[in-house]
């Protein structure tokens, strides 16, 4: 509660909250807001020269090159980006917690070993790293989730690691260690709570990522495929189009872009405010 | 000194031995047939068997491996199934468009960066820090793919200032550039701002403000030299988060670059490709980062004393 007002306070913070309460509902109510089938190729949504048409007051946001209504199928594109963002976040986030914690507690060959690890995963261009996975794995949204989830983990992993070895040191640890604790009591009991922050800001920053990488995937073809609408594979199916028709390519950027930078926007406020060592950094 | 460089050496080797392992095991795993993608779909089983046996692709797994090892340890990357010519040739050959790109991009990067960043630092907390900071935001999270379609219809289809897509002339590199320069420069601005911040808040710069220095010698010559440390360590970052940048804005810049070759090597399923591609990648990354450890210490003083 708390947090929330703090947050509410700040206008960049606020401004992100929003939009990302507009998307969810967007996302949740697709069905409900949407005026046509997301799926629905309209004879009378294309031209009579057979070209998509601009927004008008019968489609909101103009139509595609097969006829269905822009704004509808933006709207159900809104479902895949945050079931993705979810998904795949939510999977790297438990991971990095798990490979953060345990090399930083562990230490040890255990320990050094899994750190190299995620050494090594650093060395490994992310991006790069997804598109070769995603083009060779026959791609479909659980996929183009499971890839992300596979690149984006290593960044949390590394900074729990970093806090845990900090946590480890203190003394209340000790204290525990001392009254007889075992490992799982220290670990679940007294070091996780502490990087509960780290995680709720890492998990929001992580869906900014995650819905730009998402996006990026599909434009190139290999995220989610069409019909099924992802902000991403709109453009892909109209970039060769989008001299014509750039409104096909504006409004899906835009709400990539919107999407992403409000996600960035709620995180960094969050950091702040749970983590108020690290304000006004990078 | 030397020790430190040396150990850095024998790390960087080991972190290349792992992503070539990891690579292959990945590419081994998949359910994509190199074989068969070769052959065609019309192909005979027997085709395909042959194509597989030519290509050493019927060994065993830690031969196959074994075999590739051998090939890059004598600077043989293998064939291109598609191309039917050495992957490292093709890689040497498209290396400097790339490089040219990420030059242009990072120095785009860097300059809008440290500008940004100073002016941030300097005016701290006024409304033109915070416009900003909020546009590195923006930055940050605009689709890569996304900016360079814009900049495409904007400054290529309706302006006609810059060429559609290819290579050949400086005016070609403009867009690419930008589109990778822009968008990175948000990281360099908080960065700066945030380093910028720090050394201000020093004595050392008190002292030269009491002096009656000027302002813009304060932060020039005493300031900024103590700033440059982490952006050189994110300049060492910066050149693996390019390699997959790359992709894309090749790719929609029709640049002639690895990222292009890379992109054509996945839709072909032309592993020795992908496989060479995602090395290099990496050896430029970890190179990246070697080069940042061993200039820092040579620019901070601080830092050799160590």
């Amino acid at each position: 509660m708390r947090v929330l007002k703090t947050m509410l306070r700040q206008p960049s913070a606020l401004f992100g909250l929003i939009i990302v309460a507009v998307v969810v509902l967007m996302a949740l109510g697709a069905p409900l807001i949407a005026p046509y089938s997301p799926d629905n190729q309209m004879f009378d949504g294309l031209s009579i020269e057979g070209a998509p048409l601009p927004p008008s007051a019968q489609f909101l946001l103009g139509t595609d090159t097969l006829g269905r209504d822009l704004f509808s199928r933006l709207l159900f594109g809104a479902r895949t980006s945050l079931v993705i963002g979810l998904v795949a976040n939510g999977i790297a986030v438990a991971i990095g917690l798990l490979v953060g914690i345990l090399s930083g507690y562990l230490r040890g060959a255990v320990g050094g070993l899994l750190m190299r690890f995620t050494d090594l995963m650093m060395a490994f261009p992310a991006l790069l790293l997804a598109i070769v996975l995603a083009a060779l794995l026959h791609p479909s949204l659980w996929i183009v989730a499971m890839v992300i989830a596979l690149v984006n983990w290593v960044q949390v992993a590394r900074i729990v690691y970093t806090e845990t070895r900090g946590l480890v040191e203190r003394d209340f640890i000790l204290a525990e260690r001392s009254l007889g604790a075992g490992h799982l009591r220290i670990l679940f009991v007294h070091i996780l709570p502490h990087l509960m922050p780290t995680a709720i800001v890492w998990g929001t920053l992580g869906i900014a990522t995650t819905v730009l990488l998402e996006a990026t995937l599909s434009f190139l073809g290999i995220g989610v495929q069409p019909p099924q609408p992802s902000w991403g594979n709109i453009i892909f199916e109209s970039q060769s189009y989008f001299q014509a028709a750039p409104w096909l390519v504006f409004f899906p950027g835009a709400i990539i872009l919107l999407t992403a930078l409000s996600f960035n926007l709620v995180g960094d406020a969050l950091r702040d405010i749970l983590d108020p060592t690290q304000r006004g950094r990078g | 000194m030397l020790l430190l460089i040396l150990r850095r050496l024998i790390q960087t080797a080991l972190i290349l031995l792992g992503v070539a392992a990891i690579t292959f095991l990945l590419l081994y795993a998949l359910p994509a047939d190199p074989a068969r993608m070769i052959a065609g779909r019309s192909a005979t089983a027997q085709t395909v068997a042959n194509i597989r046996r030519e290509l050493g692709l019927d060994q065993p797994l830690l031969v196959q491996f074994w075999t590739y090892l051998q090939g890059i340890l004598q600077g043989n990357l293998g064939r291109s199934y598609a191309q039917k010519t050495d992957v490292g040739a093709l890689i040497l050959a498209r290396l400097p468009a790339t490089l040219i790109l990420m030059a242009a991009g990072i120095f785009v990067e860097v300059v809008l960066g440290l500008i940004f960043g100073i002016i941030a630092a300097l005016r701290r907390g006024g409304p033109v820090d915070r416009v900003v900071m909020m546009a590195s935001f923006v930055g940050v999270s605009a689709p890569q793919f996304v900016v360079a379609l814009l900049l495409l219809y904007v400054f290529a289809v309706t302006l006609g200032w810059f060429p559609m897509s290819g290579f050949g002339s400086a005016a070609h590199v403009v867009l690419p550039a930008a589109t990778l320069g822009i968008l990175g420069a948000g990281w360099y601005a908080r960065m700066v701002r945030s380093a910028m911040i720090d050394v201000l808040n020093q004595d050392y710069v008190r002292t030269a403000r009491a002096k009656g220095l000027s302002s813009a010698r304060i932060v020039l010559r005493h300031a900024l030299p103590n700033a440059l440390l982490p952006i050189i360590a994110m300049i060492g970052i910066d050149i693996g988060q390019f390699m997959g940048g790359v992709v894309v804005v090749e790719a929609v810049y029709g640049w002639p670059g690895i990222g292009q070759l890379a992109w054509q090597a996945i839709q072909q399923v032309d592993i020795p490709i992908i496989m060479g591609v995602t090395l290099v990648s990496a050896l430029a990354i970890v190179l990246g980062n070697l080069l940042a450890d061993i200039i820092a210490p040579l620019i901070d003083p601080r830092i050799r004393a160590r």
